[in-house]
């Protein structure tokens, strides 16, 4: 076991996978310098493999995210990065028509094994086009898989797993858990600024030899029975928070991490929700048709029967500071919402 | 054109460069968040367009609205106030410096590169439909160029035969990425495949800016289709404030402890990599500033521009003596 930062781990595990597999590749606008700042944390793939396998783009998201699909069909798995989830607008018939649909029409003798890795998440103020999460909309179509990791192991485990997924990934990394973003970001190497910033998300425990962690299969964090608290990301940090308020006020909630959108790991939400009778959902993606709702569709048709709530994001990220900070899932919102349920 | 002219151009650059080191002042105390792309260094191909534009035209621009906004009248304190996410800023606080509208001058900008061209289109598609003899011009930078949504919408302002200014603010990168290494042919010729007249010219010279914009203007208006302005320029804070490339070279100890923990990996990459890092100081050179070579060219009444700079100085202090007696009443305050 080594320590490691989150965004060291998702490179230490892309570096394993490139050492591994020729085949794998990298492209993306900036790859050769975005890590810069940390003063070129090792490894910098771009110097280790050379501009070959670390091609930096021009910024041109439709065209090759649609060129890194065929190269995935003709043998390749590509690592395509799209610096900002927000960006995926720009790219969405590759992902939508193209990379999801492949695999189905061909009878499924074709397959396309790529990973979109791109950034996502809000809390350091710059606003709607540059912080959403997007998850939930991007789960909605079938054919692609969903991981949100939300602490260094299972950032660079999941990252091993999705390079050698036989179909498309799309693969979110949170800015307040990688230390590269934020600095690029928010504080631009000011002192100035501060920001909320998980500490058992941003460095923790890896292995020293990364292992796949299968897709969709949650992790129960902590174990409580009054309550399931289900979140993804940076908000089962905000969730673990508030959990530990929580049992000072006598409930006992259990916080699950997703892991993954998609697949949803239904067998491990029902063992839990079933326990605890009580639902709610923290989800830093919008709150109409996401996530928080299919959980709860999900669950009902499975027959469970429980109360239910959630605090997600419900309107375009503004800017201010202030306001942002109402916006997103905050462990306020949480608590009180949370209580709420308990008490219904 | 006449020298009044040159002279009032002059004034326009200079309040948006002191307006945005004043920004600068604010970001850098922690009171303006997230990211913040200045427009200094460009400031001489914005006022060479937006000083022609009248009533009515309308204008779409990048992550470098400031310059624009300013220059085009826009209530510098407003904008300031948006800036510090105040709820009287000119959008509420909700847009920050790059999602900056104003409404009244058919102003809109966004942060998604590329878009300002379908933007730009979009708006002389509808004040050509009202018949308003308007124009919509379109400001982006030389990376925008590889973005599909740019090339589409110069094509449908050609084939519409709209009243288009696309103007190309070149500074040779695209935050960290030289363009020239990821881009194919030259950007004039793309323009002509499209049947759109252009011009290249040297972005610095506020005076040479504003001769070729003078003539495509007075071709929009003359409805001959849209036109393309291809302006070098540079930088002057790199690509947004605290670029880490710029860090690396205003402390060059961080370069050197940079490569000795690299020097395990020879090659190629490593050698671009440092080729980056060194070559980013080059815009910093003050014969690119486009302020420092107006006022070369002014010098003979060096009065006269020491009482312009006076006064501008005075108005930008006043702007943010007003913005922030207002922020002092809290985000909230109404
Ligand atoms: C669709 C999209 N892709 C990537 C980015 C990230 N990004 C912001 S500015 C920028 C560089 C733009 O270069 P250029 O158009 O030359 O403008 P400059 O910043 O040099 O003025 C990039 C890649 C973005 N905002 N939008
Ligand atoms: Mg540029």
């Amino acid at each position: 076991m080594t320590k490691m930062g989150f965004a060291q781990a998702i490179v230490s595990a892309i570096e394993q996978a490139m050492a591994e597999d020729e085949n794998v590749i990298i492209m993306g606008e900036d790859v050769h310098v975005l890590r810069i700042p940390k003063l070129l944390p090792k490894p910098n793939l771009f110097i280790r493999f050379g501009k070959e396998r670390v091609k930096y783009t021009p910024i041109s998201e439709s065209g090759f995210v649609g060129a890194a699909v065929t190269a995935a069909m003709a043998g390749l798995r590509p690592i395509v990065e799209v610096l900002f989830a927000d960006f995926l607008g720009v790219t969405m018939d590759a992902i939508l028509n193209h990379a999801a649909k492949i695999s189905f029409f061909s009878g499924n003798k074709w397959n396309v094994p790529l990973v979109i890795r791109t950034a996502c998440g809000g809390g350091y103020g710059d606003a709607g086009q540059h912080e959403q999460s997007l998850w939930g909309w991007l789960a909605h179509i079938p054919g692609l898989s969903i991981v949100v990791p939300s602490n260094p192991a299972d950032a660079g485990g999941l990252m091993l797993s999705s390079i050698y997924e036989d179909n498309p990934v799309i693969y979110f990394e949170h800015k307040m858990l990688a230390d590269y973003w934020l600095d690029y970001m928010g504080s631009g190497g000011r002192t100035t600024v501060s920001f909320d910033v998980p500490e058992k998300g941003l460095e923790g425990e890896v292995p020293d030899k990364w292992e796949s962690i299968p897709l969709g299969k949650l992790n129960k964090i902590k174990g409580g029975n009054d309550i399931t608290l289900i979140s993804v990301g940076v908000g089962v940090h905000r969730s673990i928070e508030a959990a530990n308020i929580l049992e000072e006020k006598g409930i006992s909630a259990e916080v699950l991490d997703l892991r993954c959108v998609a697949p949803l790991d239904i067998e491990g939400l029902k063992k839990s929700v079933s326990k605890t009778e009580a639902v709610l959902i923290v989800d830093e993606d919008y709150k109409n048709f996401g996530l928080s709702g299919e959980i709860c569709a999900i669950l009902l048709e499975e027959g469970l029967s429980f109360k239910y709530g959630r605090v997600c994001t419900e309107n375009t990220i503004p800017y201010s500071r202030e306001l942002e900070d109402q916006a997103l899932p905050n462990t306020k919102r949480i608590i009180d919402k949370a209580v709420n349920i308990v008490k219904k | 054109m006449v020298e009044a002219e040159v002279w009032q151009l002059y004034r326009d650059m200079l309040r948006s460069r002191l307006f945005e080191e004043a920004v600068t002042d604010l970001w850098e105390k922690g009171k303006i968040s997230g990211e913040l792309h200045l427009g200094t260094g460009e400031e001489a191909i914005i006022a060479g367009v937006v000083s022609q534009l009248e009533e009515g035209d309308a204008m779409a621009v990048d992550h470098r609205g400031t310059p624009p906004f300013i220059m085009r009248g826009i209530d510098p304190v407003l904008i300031l106030l948006e800036f510090l996410g105040h709820s009287k800023g000119l959008c509420a606080g909700k847009g920050g410096h790059m999602h900056l509208f104003s409404k009244e001058h058919l102003a809109a900008s966004s942060g998604i590169v590329g878009s300002s061209g379908p933007a730009a289109t979009g708006f002389a598609l509808a004040l050509k439909y009202q018949k308003q003899k308007k124009i919509a011009v379109a400001f982006f930078g030389e990376g925008a160029m590889n973005q599909g949504m740019m090339l589409e919408s110069m094509n449908l302002a050609s084939v519409w035969n709209l009243p288009v200014l696309f103007v190309c603010k070149d500074n040779d990168w695209a935050v960290s990425t030289v363009t020239n290494n990821v881009t194919g042919g030259k950007l004039i010729d793309r323009a002509k495949g499209f049947g759109i007249e252009g011009y290249e010219v040297d972005g610095t010279d506020v005076e040479a800016v504003w001769k070729v914009v003078n003539e495509a203007i007075s071709k929009l208006r003359n409805n001959d289709g849209p036109q393309f302005i291809h302006a070098h320029c540079v930088h002057m804070e790199g690509h947004f404030l605290g670029d880490p490339l710029l860090r690396y070279h205003r402390n060059p100890t961080m370069l050197v402890e940079a490569a000795d923990s690299l020097k395990q990996y020879a090659g190629e990459s490593l050698d671009e990599v440092f080729l980056l890092l060194r070559k980013i100081g080059g815009q910093l050179k003050k014969k690119f500033d486009p302020l420092v070579v107006t006022q070369k060219k002014l010098k003979d009444n060096a009065e006269r521009l020491k009482q312009i700079e006076e006064e501008v100085t005075k108005e930008i202090e006043q702007v943010v003596y007003k913005t922030l007696e207002i922020f002092k009443g809290g985000v909230k305050d109404d």
